[in-house]
């Protein structure tokens, strides 16, 4: 379970996350706004990118804040970006085998556990195969392998479908489905694709302008008449 | 458990041994000594350009003071192997280490500053060693720190020794060449390894390298000081190469050269550290002693060369060269279609 309690970040004169306290309960939730709402703001605090001004944060009764940011790895959170970040130069076994070397898994379980994550979503390119010459749904195949190696307790994944066509995003949302199950870990989603939130989160949060606006189970938080009014604003359509 | 290799890394490593039993064996018996001296220079501009693509090909970290690494390197050994006796191979490892810490104390504004910041640092850095160089000069057995003496006639200089069973030149030019590979394999070593994987990581994104716990600060010194000693190693080499040893011989524009030739070749591979070495030593040597050409008209050559590799070959000659063949195989073959004509009938 994580839990948010009064966070506050502020940028100069601006305040993405305005006070915000939420309890994302675990399985897979699903973090929903509008563009601008905060929502990878908050991931950037969860991975120690971005100091915030005020509040905590406490997942699974540890206090994330206190811990420097290349050690959250080692506890066991992972996250993807927005833009993919698989590394083009390496293959895609050194893509996954990276993170498992810096996560304080076992060397020996290594090749094993890498293959495994491989296999996991369901990548059938080789693991000898360099990143640079895979299609985009490959790609990020290889992200959601690199954070799901080495016993993590919290996967963050920032927009995993952004510029992947609507047949694709079954895979991954199959993929994604499976991993508190299977994996053992947390996963909370940010994701503008309605369709792959509703399959894969059983909870979710919308914030919008930095607060929380609803939370709850998703079917009940996407008929939320301040979520709806959140996505598509207030004026009369005429 | 079982060890496979593959064809493409047996193959690669058949080139490799093919290539060092050339290097090794059949270039002393066909070439004069003056062609052995340049080719010694060559091997330790090999290292000194391998260092640079470890900074710039696997971090992204741009360093413009690799030759003034080079040059304290040329220090540090003329020095200590006038004032003790130590063994040949322990003096390299002593000046390798002693210049890695040198190296990593100049990097340390990289773990603050990137880019263009990082490269005018480590220029100033160059320039600032030029200038220290040309006040204090070589030492050259004499007393003090800085084992200089006025007093010498410069023909009674003593040069500095070389390895015991490697006096002569091309006994010297083999030594460097088993050094110069050996720096390369520890090299190809780094980046196969973890360091190798963290390194690729930081040059894709260093938030995205944070986010899975890689430790920023330790790898980018990792690789400054893995940089450092192999040019440190370089730079003694170098000492024993010359003999006597002069300031004149560093300037600052050569850190610009050895980065221009480093990008011309490729950074991102071992071979393009071999070409860099070549256009970096090969080239003068060719234009001035065997051309009789002025080696400057070289730095246009480098100039335009740094420029088609900016606009055009990120990975410079090592990577474009063989495109450019296969481009210009196909183009022949199908030069030689239109003259032949359509084969067989239709059916």
């Amino acid at each position: 379970m994580i839990e948010v309690t009064g966070l506050t970040v502020r940028f100069a004169g601006v305040t993405p996350i305005d006070d915000m306290s939420v309890v994302f309960p675990g399985g897979t939730c699903g973090l929903l706004g509008p563009n601008g709402a905060g929502k990878t703001t908050f991931f950037n605090v969860m991975s120690g990118f971005v100091k915030p001004a005020s509040g905590s944060i406490t997942a699974f009764g540890e206090n994330l804040l206190k811990m420097a940011d290349f050690r959250r790895a080692r506890w066991g959170l992972r996250r993807t970006f927005q833009t993919e970040m698989a590394i083009e130069q390496l293959s895609i076994f050194d893509n996954v085998a990276m993170i498992h070397e810096h996560s304080g898994a076992k060397r020996s379980s290594r090749r094993a556990d890498v293959l495994a994550a491989i296999e996991f979503v369901g990548l059938t390119a080789p693991p000898k195969a360099k990143v640079g010459g895979l299609g985009a749904r490959e790609r990020r195949l290889v992200e959601i392998a690199r954070a799901v190696v080495g016993r993590p307790r919290l996967v963050l994944l920032d927009e995993p479908a952004a510029g992947l066509p609507d047949e694709e995003t079954g895979h991954l949302a199959e993929v994604i489905k499976k991993i508190p199950g299977q994996v053992g870990a947390m996963v909370i989603l940010v994701e503008h694709d309605m369709s792959l939130v509703s399959a894969c989160c059983e909870t979710a949060a919308v914030v919008d302008f930095g607060k929380l606006i609803a939370s709850g189970p998703t079917a009940e938080v996407l008929r939320d008449e301040h979520v709806v009014r959140a996505y598509l604003g207030t004026e009369d359509v005429l | 458990m079982s060890l496979t290799i593959d064809r493409a890394t047996a193959l690669r490593s058949a080139i490799i041994v093919a290539l060092l039993a050339f290097v090794l064996v059949a270039i002393p018996h066909f070439v004069g000594a003056d062609w052995i001296t340049t080719f010694t220079s060559v091997a330790i501009y090999t290292v000194v350009a391998g260092g640079f693509g470890v900074l710039y090909g696997r971090v992204g970290m741009i360093s413009l003071g690799q030759v003034a690494l080079l040059s304290i390197g040329c220090w540090v050994g003329t020095r200590l192997a006038y004032a003790t006796s130590i063994p040949f191979p322990l003096l390299l490892l002593v000046v390798g280490g002693i210049t890695c810490v040198i190296g990593v104390i100049v990097g340390l504004p990289a773990l603050r500053l990137s880019g263009l910041y990082l490269a005018l640092i480590t220029l100033m850095f160059a320039g600032a060693t030029t200038v220290v160089l040309s006040t204090t000069d070589f030492p050259n057995g004499g007393h003090g720190f800085l084992g200089r003496t006025t007093n010498v006639d410069l023909s009674g200089l003593a040069p500095v020794r070389r390895p015991s069973w490697a006096v002569a030149d091309t006994a010297y030019y083999r030594y460097t060449v088993i050094v110069a590979a050996l720096m390369l394999l520890l090299v190809l070593l780094h980046v196969a390894g973890k360091p190798g994987r963290a390194w690729a990581s930081i040059r894709e994104s260093e938030p995205a390298a944070l986010a899975a716990g890689v430790n920023i600060t330790l790898y980018k010194m990792w690789a400054f000081a893995l940089a450092s000693f192999m040019t440190g190693v370089a730079g003694c080499l170098l000492a024993a190469q010359i003999g006597v040893p002069r300031a004149i011989t560093f300037q600052t524009q050569d850190s610009l050269t050895l980065a221009a030739t480093a990008l011309i070749g490729g950074i991102f591979s071992i071979w393009g550290a071999i070409v860099a070495g070549v256009f970096n030593q090969l080239l003068p040597f060719v234009f001035q002693v065997q051309w009789g050409v002025n080696p400057n008209f070289l730095l246009i050559i480098f100039g335009a060369g740094l420029l088609q590799v900016l606009l055009t070959a990120p990975g410079g000659l090592v990577e474009q060269f063989p495109k450019d063949m296969a481009n210009l195989g196909r183009l022949v073959l199908h030069g030689i279609r239109k003259l032949t004509g359509p084969r067989g009938g239709a059916s």
